[in-house]
């Protein structure tokens, strides 16, 4: 019995991972799987029901959809990898910096979070959009920010739950420093901890870059981004309303595995 | 014991002006860093051709013309006397036009608020009751589901299922109850999944204490039991997801409100966004920081009144 459920566990991980990396694989490759030009407009062609030619019809300009949805992996996937990317490393910087210094800079830093942490996320990459401008690089950018700020805090707080371990204190003393102390002693021993957070962040990442292009500040059309092709398929609701399925599927699909996956992660961590 | 919670609300409220002058810092040098210049924005809106001459006029009128730092304390001044500046685009006051979107935004998320309390306490403590069985099971996936949706996209299907098939609910627009469910709904539901995962854990972990075992001994009835007691511990950790939720919301309608052409706060922020109109997003972005400072603190307050281990624990410091 317990032998059967852990087996239905690996197999369901394994069934996401194997998704997940073939969607990672056409998004890599879209360029030469895509059967037209995701960008070709051709009036001529608009609201064609699916078929061998195109897989899953035209758009209301007569675009390929399947070529779109392919191009579109990038958009979310590329993103949100920079994304966690990114923010993960800088973070690992900013939290090593100021809980190795402590002091002023440890003070300042702690009340800068407090101030930021007074919004809720979504709303503070609102801001930050609005003040920056409605653009792909610019979503990006306020989406590092503040999973930045969450990452750093934690980081900081996970280096100074193991300062005062023996081991930390040895190596100190041997004259370890610097950059080595941090990759060869901290990092080893909170890694867990941080991919597992930033895993389970990856899901939500993706719904509020498809929601920022959605509403018009992220990735701008043309370009299938999906979020954005939710906002296309909105206006032929009634007559397509398949226009707005197809990518809003995309995103449920590539979300869900990725809870699922990370969600595995916490309950190996625990 | 009050002394002790008014002590706490007062060191608390104490550290708002510092969280707003901070907010405030960071959101004028973030207008620095913008490569745009309001004034061409302005005159591009009122189709005036932007001259040099036609921005460094209007630079002056605007005070952008100024050092950074006089700027800054001039904003500062207005907002002592509650003036937090002109919009770029209606020229009204900005905080007269948040205002008076602000009841469409509240009656949205309050209605939410009560759809998360009235669908998740139940689902949570039937997936409880029964964990591992077929209904769990179901209630699980659908929390699954609920926190992966893109909230825009749920709107939409919800609006496809329930206006143009069935006709049962109004597409857009606000007034009536039945205008209100839809949004509400979508607004409330990946909320609604994050709710019912820790109320299920929660009561399950309630379930597992000695005194449930002890209570039944005593011959009480399991849903005496489940309702004094075990529903009651575990509701406590409950308020801190509070803030989170309110956080939720707010971040939410702004989508929502796009969806169902809601004339909310939200639709007017993705508005003043597109139309480069800072005043509006500066002033919005206070306001917010200033609700959701507030609110924590309620919860916090909250927290402290429902727990009184957290009140004697702060007495031992």
């Amino acid at each position: 019995m317990n032998l059967g459920r852990k087996n239905h566990v690996h197999i369901s991980k394994f069934i996401s991972l194997t998704v997940l990396i073939i969607i990672g694989l056409l998004g890599l490759f879209a360029p030469l799987i895509m059967p037209h030009d995701p960008l070709a407009v051709d009036i001529s062609k608009r609201f064609l029901a699916p078929s061998w030619d195109y897989p899953l019809g035209t758009d209301h300009l007569g675009r390929c959809v399947f070529s779109r949805l392919l191009l579109g992996i990038r958009y979310s996937l590329g993103s949100v990898l920079i994304i966690q990317i990114v923010a993960t490393l800088l973070a690992i910087l900013v939290g090593a910096f100021v809980s190795l210094k402590r002091g002023i800079i440890d003070f300042l830093f702690i009340r800068i979070c407090d101030i930021l942490l007074a919004f809720p996320t979504l709303i503070l990459a609102f801001g930050l959009l609005g003040l920056l401008g409605p653009s792909l690089k610019n979503v990006i950018l306020a989406l590092i920010l503040t999973q930045l700020i969450y990452y750093s805090r934690l980081i900081r707080s996970l280096f100074i739950g193991i300062n005062e371990k023996d081991f930390i204190q040895a190596a100190r003393i041997s004259g370890t420093s610097g950059v080595k102390l941090i990759i060869r002693h901290y990092l080893p021993n909170v890694w867990t901890p941080i991919v597992t957070i930033v895993a389970l962040d990856v899901g939500k990442v993706i719904l509020e870059i498809a929601g920022f292009s959605f509403i018009g500040l992220g990735v701008q059309a043309p370009l299938p981004e999906w979020g954005m092709m939710v906002n296309e398929g909105k206006q032929y609701i009634r007559q397509h309303p398949e226009l707005m399925l197809y990518p809003g599927l995309a995103i449920v699909l590539v979300v869900l595995i990725f809870n699922h996956l990370a969600s595995s992660l916490k309950r190996l961590d625990q | 014991m009050y002394e002790s919670t008014w002590i706490f609300c007062l060191k608390r409220i104490f550290t708002l002006p510092f969280v707003l002058l901070g907010v405030s810092i960071l959101t004028f040098v973030f207008i620095r860093f913008v490569p745009v210049e309001p004034a061409e924005v302005i005159l591009r809106l009122a189709r005036v051709a932007p001259t040099t001459e036609a921005i460094e006029a209007l630079r002056e009128e605007l005070g952008t013309d100024k050092p950074f730092i006089l700027q800054y304390l001039l904003w500062v001044k207005g907002v002592v006397k509650l003036d937090f500046g002109t919009s770029f685009v209606s020229k009204l006051p900005v905080a007269q036009e948040l205002l008076a979107k602000l009841p469409a935004t509240i009656e949205l998320a309050i209605t939410a608020f009560v759809l998360i309390l009235a669908l998740s306490i139940p689902l949570g403590i039937i997936s409880a009751l029964y964990k591992h069985s077929i209904i769990d099971k179901i209630i699980r996936f659908f929390t699954v589901m609920s926190v992966s949706l893109p909230t825009f996209w749920l709107g939409f299907i919800l609006l496809y299922l329930f206006s143009l098939k069935f006709g049962i609910f109004p597409t857009n627009g606000k007034g009536t109850l039945a205008h209100l469910v839809l949004p509400a709904f979508t607004l409330a539901l990946p909320t609604i999944g994050l709710f019912v995962q820790f109320i299920r854990s929660a009561i399950i972990e309630e379930l597992q204490q000695p005194y449930v075992k002890y209570a039944q001994l005593r011959g009480l009835k399991n849903s005496d039991i489940l309702i004094r007691h075990v529903w009651r511990n575990a509701a406590i950790p409950l308020t801190t997801l509070l803030g989170m939720t309110l956080g939720n919301l707010l971040g939410g309608a702004v989508i929502v409100e796009q969806v169902f052409s809601w004339p909310g706060l939200g639709r007017y922020l993705i508005e003043s966004i597109i139309n480069r109109d800072y005043p509006v997003v500066q002033c919005y972005v206070l306001m917010i920081a200033c609700i959701y400072v507030l609110a924590n603190l309620g919860t916090d307050v909250l927290h402290r009144l429902l727990d009184p281990h957290l009140m004697m624990k702060d007495r031992r410091d």
